[in-house]
């Protein structure tokens, strides 16, 4: 599976993050949202069938967050980190390849 | 330094301040009309029209409060910003006089004190401009033509140097609209003093975006404020130095926050802000002659407030009359109210006395001065005020 | 993030992503995802200003920041007044504003911020004509106050100090048309859109960089936590209100109008499909919902006619 994009980032902010007050309230790191796990609002959660899937982005284009990816294959990835299991998602897919369950936790 | 050489011009205190910003070489202006500031506005046009400056954007904003919201933006943005309004339209600006005190962007902007209505009233009251007294923004009160100038100049530098607005103030007609010789400095000379501005942040780092200004919780808004209260105080030392600089290439020193004359052998001063400190001085020469032992202390930076200037003045005399050309309701006098919070703390404690005089531009005369004096006298003498705050010119 | 380059070539909107993961909007907040794709059509060498509003939070409390873009937060009055003051900054400082390879300077504020406090100064940017865009994002009430009604708030619609009661529901006023108080100033560009047609929107912001002055554009982005509306249905509310005709999409250019979307050619839906799926309306009596429809008939023919006449 196709490492989360955000790992980096997450990587570069806790390298460049400090409590550095600049004078005029500055955020000097640009995507340093990464940082908070937005993934733990979540109580439905977007389960994949890849044999469903024909592969038209609508998941990807319509996440707000977002927290859809694509692989090599050109399959969705959902990164759990960060969905808030909004459910567009399941929604939008046009052959009912994503639903939302209850998370068990 | 090239050998200063001052151009003479016979202007008004508006003018002053249009040349002053023309020679700061501000980028962005942006502002609104309302008598008695228009003129300032009107001369910085044309010095566009007739293709006197160059890379001066103008913004003719629909309200003061965008064309503080505009120097906002352009200050942020990393260019010199500069605009003029006064009373009702100083009033308007007031949430974003916060703002750019709070983005800590060094705006210069001209007040020309006029009395707050109701009753409508375009005269001379400071009223306006210390009602902004908690923005964040440094005042100086402006005595003269003169002064108008050479503050926009200081200005600009003091307030780039600790990333905070400042705010010239000149009395409305009595300096906007009356015409006076100016000592003006050449171009290459107010180069010399004044650099272009070295931005505390700018928006146009595209490699490295930021964003300015953004929600702090509990745990952080107090110290943004603390960096701000510390700002103001490292502006006490900047101003002196900036004004001892001043001094040292043009000739007139600013190194006083407060200017004052006869402090060493006076009975009691007068202190007061702004262009009824002229008549002051001179009644306090002619009064002299009489054998008052007096002196004056002007007051020429309201914000930061000079301190440890006005309890050193306070160690040395037994009186102080303070002339408010304003009024806080249910108060009193504000430069008496806060002259006596400064010496609360003081070892020595003059006699005080608050005059209110020249509401909304009435007339206030060496005459009146004369009178305060024999008035003060007898309040030296009985070691106390028989009122603390007198409404002097009041039509009993 | 994370797009094979294979993939990138086949998708319908950029693949670049300068919005970050990790903001705190609400579960299927369409003012995030629009935020998004502003991000996606203008990149890096933007400077948003924002004022108060849902977005100010979005975008990150101090010290962290959704976007990679510089941004200035302002005060809710104030975004075109300070996109002018940016512009004017710019200009003064030798930067190329606008156009394909300019600095593209933005306002990105909700309906509160544009159609009632912020009106002023929207109407001042726009007659000065500076080049920069201003999006409002639509979501038809103060949402980040706690969902009170603004100018933009439709008939019938339940917030919290319009609320329904046992007898009434006090929201009365039809939604403020502001598009219409924008063209009035005879911009030269404005235009609907919406988030559940993000090629659409992405190609109008692209015509707004391209254009010299003002840019306006109203962003439909539907608020579930306002709406009260299931939080997987925003995009499906979205694209019915345009198929309603209840916000139809369309452009204003060079003082020609064009029709977008729904099909001019047969009717819209009726105006139930959109209230369908949201809490907001769930006062309305059948009575209300021909009141609504009316409207919506109206202001539909109005600019059928307009697209006509000026087409």
């Amino acid at each position: 599976m196709a490492e989360s994009p955000f790992k980096a980032d997450i990587e570069r902010v806790q390298k460049e993050y400090s409590e550095k007050m600049t004078p005029g309230a500055i955020a000097r790191i640009p995507g340093s949202s990464v940082i908070n796990k937005t993934g733990s609002w979540r109580v439905f959660m977007p389960e994949f069938n890849r044999d469903k899937c024909v592969r038209c982005y609508l998941c990807y284009i319509y996440c707000p967050e977002p927290a859809i990816y694509l692989d090599e294959e050109n399959y969705p990835v959902f990164d759990y980190d960060y969905c808030k299991g909004c459910g567009i998602c399941a929604n939008e897919c046009p052959v009912d390849a994503i639903v939302m369950v209850r998370e068990t936790k | 330094m090239t050998e200063y050489k001052p151009i003479r011009k016979v202007v008004s205190g508006n003018y002053a301040a249009a040349y002053a910003a023309k020679h700061a070489r501000v980028q962005v202006v942006a502002a609104y009309p309302i008598t008695p500031q228009t003129s300032i506005i009107e001369k910085i046009a044309e010095f566009i029209a007739n293709g006197e400056v160059e890379n001066l954007q103008y913004v003719p904003v629909e309200s003061e409060h965008s064309a503080m919201a505009a120097c906002i933006g352009a200050s942020a943005t990393g260019a010199r910003a500069f605009t003029a309004t006064s009373a009702q339209g100083l009033a308007l600006m007031h949430e974003m006089l916060h703002w750019a005190a709070g983005a800590r962007l060094p705006i210069v902007m001209v007040d020309v004190n006029r009395a707050m209505a109701p009753p409508w009233s375009v005269w001379d009251d400071q009223t306006d401009s210390l009602a902004q007294r908690d923005t964040g923004w440094m005042q100086f009160y402006a005595e003269n033509n003169q002064e108008v100038y050479d503050g926009v100049i200081m200005a600009f530098k003091v307030a780039e140097t600790v990333n905070v607005p400042a705010m010239i103030v000149e009395s409305a007609f009595i300096l906007s609209h009356t015409y006076d010789v100016v000592e003006m400095i050449p171009q290459e000379l107010v180069d010399e003093f004044l650099p272009p501005r070295k931005p505390l942040y700018t928006l146009t780092d595209f490699d490295n975006p930021i964003s300015v200004g953004a929600l702090a919780t509990p745990n952080d808004y107090y110290e943004f404020r603390y960096k701000l209260a510390k700002a103001h105080e490292e502006a006490v030392k900047v101003i002196k130095d900036v004004g001892n600089e001043f001094g040292e290439m043009f000739g007139r020193d600013y190194s006083e926050m407060i200017e004052k004359e006869h402090i060493d052998d006076a009975d009691f001063v007068f202190m007061g802000m702004g262009s009824l400190m002229g008549t002051v001085k001179e009644a306090v020469e002619l009064l002299r002659k009489e054998g008052y032992k007096i002196g004056y202390a002007k007051v020429r930076w309201f914000r930061p407030f000079p301190k440890e200037e006005l309890r050193e003045i306070a160690s040395k005399v037994n009186g102080i009359a303070v002339l408010d050309r304003n009024f806080s309701f249910g108060q009193e006098g504000i430069l008496f109210n806060e002259a006596k919070g400064v010496l609360y703390s003081a070892k020595s404690k003059p006699v005080m006395k608050n005059y209110i005089v020249g509401l909304g531009g009435r007339d206030f005369t060496v005459d009146d001065v004369r009178k305060i004096a024999e008035d003060m006298k007898k309040v030296i003498e009985k070691g106390e005020p028989d009122v603390e705050v007198d409404w002097y010119h009041l039509k009993r | 993030m994370g797009i094979p380059e294979n993939v990138k070539k086949r998708l319908s909107i950029p693949a670049d992503e300068y919005f970050y993961a990790g903001h705190t909007a609400c579960q299927g907040c369409g003012a995030s995802l629009g935020l998004r794709y502003v991000l996606k059509a203008y990149g890096k060498k933007t400077i948003f200003t924002i004022p108060a509003c849902c977005s100010t939070i979005i975008a990150g409390a101090w010290p962290y920041n959704t976007l990679e873009a510089n941004l200035f937060h302002t005060a809710f009055e104030t975004t075109g007044a300070v996109m002018g003051g940016i512009e004017a900054a710019l200009k003064a400082m030798g930067y190329k504003v606008k156009g394909e390879d300019g600095v593209m300077v933005v306002g990105w504020a909700g309906d509160g911020g544009t159609a009632d406090i912020g009106l002023q100064a929207l109407s001042g940017f726009l007659e000065r004509g500076h080049d920069a865009v201003y999006i409002m994002y639509d979501n038809e009430a103060y949402m980040n106050t706690g969902i009170q009604r603004s100018g933009s708030t439709p008939y019938g619609a339940w917030t919290t100090n319009t609320p329904g009661g046992k007898k009434h529901f006090l929201e009365k006023r039809h939604k403020k048309k502001v598009i219409d108080i924008v063209i009035a100033h005879e911009v030269p560009y404005a235009a609907t859109a919406s988030i559940a047609f993000p090629e659409d929107f992405i190609r109008k912001l692209k015509k707004a960089r391209k254009i010299p002055g003002p840019s306006f554009i109203q962003l439909f982005s539907p608020c579930p936590t306002g709406w009260r509306s299931p939080t997987d249905k925003s995009i499906e509310i979205a694209r019915l209100a345009v198929q309603t005709a209840y916000f139809p999409l369309f452009e204003y250019e060079n003082g020609k109008y064009k029709i977008n979307m729904p099909s001019t050619k047969k009717e819209p839906k009726p105006i139930e499909e959109f209230l369908k799926y949201q809490g907001r309306f769930k006062y309305m009596m059948k009575e209300d919902i021909e009141i609504l429809q009316q409207w919506v008939n109206h202001e539909w023919e109005k600019l059928k006619k307009l697209a006509e006449v000026f087409g």
